[in-house]
């Protein structure tokens, strides 16, 4: 017996070595293109989000693009490797998808001049490095909206991860929303030091219900605060990606980021040699942000409501940040009519008026 | 029939050639994993094992990853040889990072040979600091050490968020939470050109060597093993617990506060939030795979370094899941620990005799 076992042994090891080697065919004139993700495709947010635009450049571009994504990069001393071997791969252009890859993108950039880099949320460019965001506040502001006219305890939580210009902007963006249809709301603010950790975001999520906030926001990137939300019985705002999956009857709305358009665009000019380094931070009126279909709770007027301020922004009639606003210490930010430079945006570290608690530092 | 059988004595030669055995056990197992999933085998374990020692960018790469690994884990070995559990390198990692790093952004004006050593030695006692907090609560209040150690890693982490939110951050830079780049002088000089190849990989040689030495031929190297090995033994041979504490502690604080400089001044350039990866955990396996020897200790380093680097390149090259890595590091230990049964039993032979009717028990025995 013992005999068979190591025979059927032996074969097994032969039988796997033998198997086929599957070599690379090579491949005319494609244009490769790199992904570096910080979280798992299956994170449901940020990176899910980042491959959806991939796909959507397979299908536009066919067998025209050869595409590679490597997952999981850490911000810290790996993500300039993989970047540079992805570049050492021959990829024409690489998109880095996380602020955290903003200095190593640019070291790998010096070293391949003809490689062309595209820095996700960062604010450094160089000859072949180009930046592009989503306005994402906009987006914020609608569902503030939905979110201050839905909440029965005029108590919003939000789950926010680091406090950087970026998410600073995305909760003054929806108080200010929510106050503008409700006068009584009040901020809610837990504050998890990450942007993926379904455990933590879970936590925080019950304990802002614990406290009695009716409507969740996040800015993290796993829907658990979504699946927490449809437990408790209350409404969340989906992040990212469309999350009604994790909350049929729990999501109001989700905010959609759009990549796929902008990647396309770049990838093209990339191919007909028209590539040049920008700076692109594109929100509801360039498609580059999405308002998911309103959840079966929001009523028909709030809805109209939150449509019509949708359509405003994305036709630049509406701003998000107009003044008369004031700092939440009471000192003035915006005069009266005021619109906010896109600099003082994207500097932004501070809360407006109205919102309670203490940014950290 | 198949025995396991106990051996009269350790085996020495099971304690070395097992790691070799894991090794290979894994790639068998990665090969079946990976027919399962329907991709090349052979080119997917090629890839992970082979294909990073074949260019030079790659072969930096391994050893500026596997620098910290190797800085850390032999640190952590002495503590581990006397039975003392300093878990928190990690922490002690970052603190190292901190105070060098605060060195060279306070001296952000001023260039000059003497800052990168001045910022060692910082480095150095950040990590010493972090881990003296340990060591004497352990001595003074009999506090357990690895509970202690471990905690103080969140605090690490925490304080690193606040410097780089806070008194570090880049004042140019959008309020973003990170430090400006270091300068020139208080960079590690690079080794080869156009890679990631620092003056700490040298530095981490010396003190392989250094370990080694000590362990073998100093006479605290011996008071370590005996502590580990025979603690009552040890304490009428006179030799002294406290200071064995203090002395592993501030070994392992020390080399992984310059790992953690190392890290912040090499490859990275600034301190940034994501600064720590966990080298101060996976340091922990790689003391063990290494078998607590500084020379283990080195292969042990190569090998962990190599299954990341290999991981990413099987990630780019075959689309495999970044778990790949994961599972491999996991098969790694499984299997390592698995074969250590090898180095205290033995397998044998034992062909069923007809009066094979003869109670279990006895038969142990005679096998004894």
């Amino acid at each position: 017996m013992k005999r068979l076992f190591g025979m059927i042994w032996v074969l097994g090891a032969l039988a796997l070595l033998a198997a086929p080697l599957v070599s690379t065919p090579a491949y005319a004139q494609k244009t490769k293109v790199g992904f570096v993700y910080v979280g798992p495709i299956g994170d449901h947010g940020w990176s899910y989000q980042h491959h959806q635009g991939l796909l959507e450049l397979k299908k536009a571009f066919g067998d025209k693009v050869e595409t590679t994504h490597v997952e999981n990069v850490s911000e810290g001393p790996d993500a300039e490797r993989v970047i540079q071997q992805l570049a050492q791969a021959g990829h024409n252009i690489i998109f880095t998808t996380s602020f955290g890859y903003m200095n190593p993108t640019l070291k790998v950039a010096k070293r391949f001049p003809n490689v062309k880099f595209e820095h996700s949320t960062g604010f450094k460019r160089s000859k072949n490095v180009s930046t592009y965001n989503i306005r994402f506040y906009e987006g914020r502001y609608v569902a503030g909206i939905v979110a201050g006219k839905m909440s029965k305890s005029n108590t919003i939580g939000y789950i926010a991860s680091f406090p950087i210009p970026e998410v600073v902007m995305g909760i003054n963006a929806a108080y200010l929303g929510a106050k503008s249809v409700n006068p009584d709301v009040k901020f809610k603010i837990v504050w998890v030091s990450t942007w993926f950790d379904p455990g933590k975001e879970a936590d925080a999520a019950k304990a802002l219900s614990d406290q009695g906030a009716d409507v969740l926001f996040q800015h993290t990137d796993s829907p658990a605060a979504m699946k927490l939300a449809e437990q408790k019985n209350i409404s969340a705002i989906g992040q990212a990606s469309d999350m009604k999956a994790f909350g049929p009857n729990a999501q109001l709305t989700a905010l959609v980021n759009n990549w796929g358009p902008y990647y396309v665009s770049r990838v093209k000019a990339a191919m007909d040699g028209s590539w040049k380094s920008t700076d692109t931070w594109g929100g509801i009126g360039q498609n580059m942000l999405n308002i998911a279909a309103w959840g079966s709770k929001v009523p028909a007027d709030v809805a109209k409501l939150a449509e019509k301020a949708r359509d405003d922004i994305a036709s630049g009639k509406l701003h998000p940040f107009t003044g008369p606003l004031k700092k939440q210490d009471g000192s003035d930010f915006l005069k009266a009519g005021e619109v906010i430079s896109d600099k003082d945006l994207s500097g932004m570290n501070f809360y407006v008026q109205g919102i309670d608690g203490k940014l950290p530092k | 029939m198949l025995k396991l059988e106990r051996r009269k004595e350790p085996s020495k030669f099971m304690l070395y050639v097992t790691p070799f055995v894991a090794v290979v056990l894994t790639m068998l197992a990665g090969l079946l994993l990976f027919l399962l999933l329907g991709k090349a085998p052979v080119q997917a374990i090629t890839l992970i094992y082979f294909t990073p020692l074949t260019s030079i960018f790659s072969l930096t790469e391994l050893a500026v990853k596997a620098t910290p690994l190797i800085l850390i884990a032999i640190g952590l070995s002495f503590g581990f040889r006397a039975g003392i559990w300093n878990i928190g390198a990690e922490g002690q990692f970052i603190m190292g990072a901190v105070c060098g790093g605060a060195v060279a952004l306070a001296l952000y004006e001023v260039q000059g040979i003497w800052v990168l050593p001045l910022m060692c030695v910082a480095g150095i006692i950040g990590g010493m600091l972090w881990a003296a907090i340990p060591a004497y609560l352990r001595i003074r209040f009999n506090a357990n050490e690895i509970l202690v150690s471990l905690m103080l890693v969140y605090v690490a982490t925490l304080l690193l968020s606040i410097l780089v939110h806070g008194v570090l951050r880049d004042p140019d830079g959008h309020n973003f939470p990170e430090s400006r780049l270091f300068h020139d002088s208080a960079t590690l000089p690079i080794l080869i050109e156009n890679t990631r190849a620092h003056l700490g990989i040298i530095v981490t040689l010396v003190v392989v060597v250094i370990a080694w030495v000590f362990v073998q031929r100093h006479i605290i190297g011996f008071q370590i093993k005996a502590l580990g090995d025979a603690p009552r033994a040890a304490k009428f041979a006179g030799f002294s617990e406290n200071r064995i504490i203090w002395l592993c502690f501030l070994t392992s604080g020390a080399l992984a506060g310059l790992a953690g400089l190392f890290e912040a001044a090499g490859p990275v350039g600034q301190l940034v939030p994501a600064l720590p990866v966990g080298y101060g955990f996976t340091a922990i396996i790689v003391a063990f795979l290494g078998r607590l020897n500084p020379i283990g200790i080195f292969l042990g380093g190569l090998l962990m370094a190599l299954t990341y680097i290999g991981g990413e390149g099987a990630q780019i090259a075959m689309s495999l899941p970044s778990a790949t890595t994961s599972v491999f590091q996991g098969m790694l230990l499984f299997f390592l620990l698995a074969t250590d049964i090898l180095i205290n039993f033995r397998f044998r032979w034992i062909s069923k005799k007809p009066d094979s009717l003869e109670p279990a028990p006895v038969s142990l025995q005679q096998a004894e």
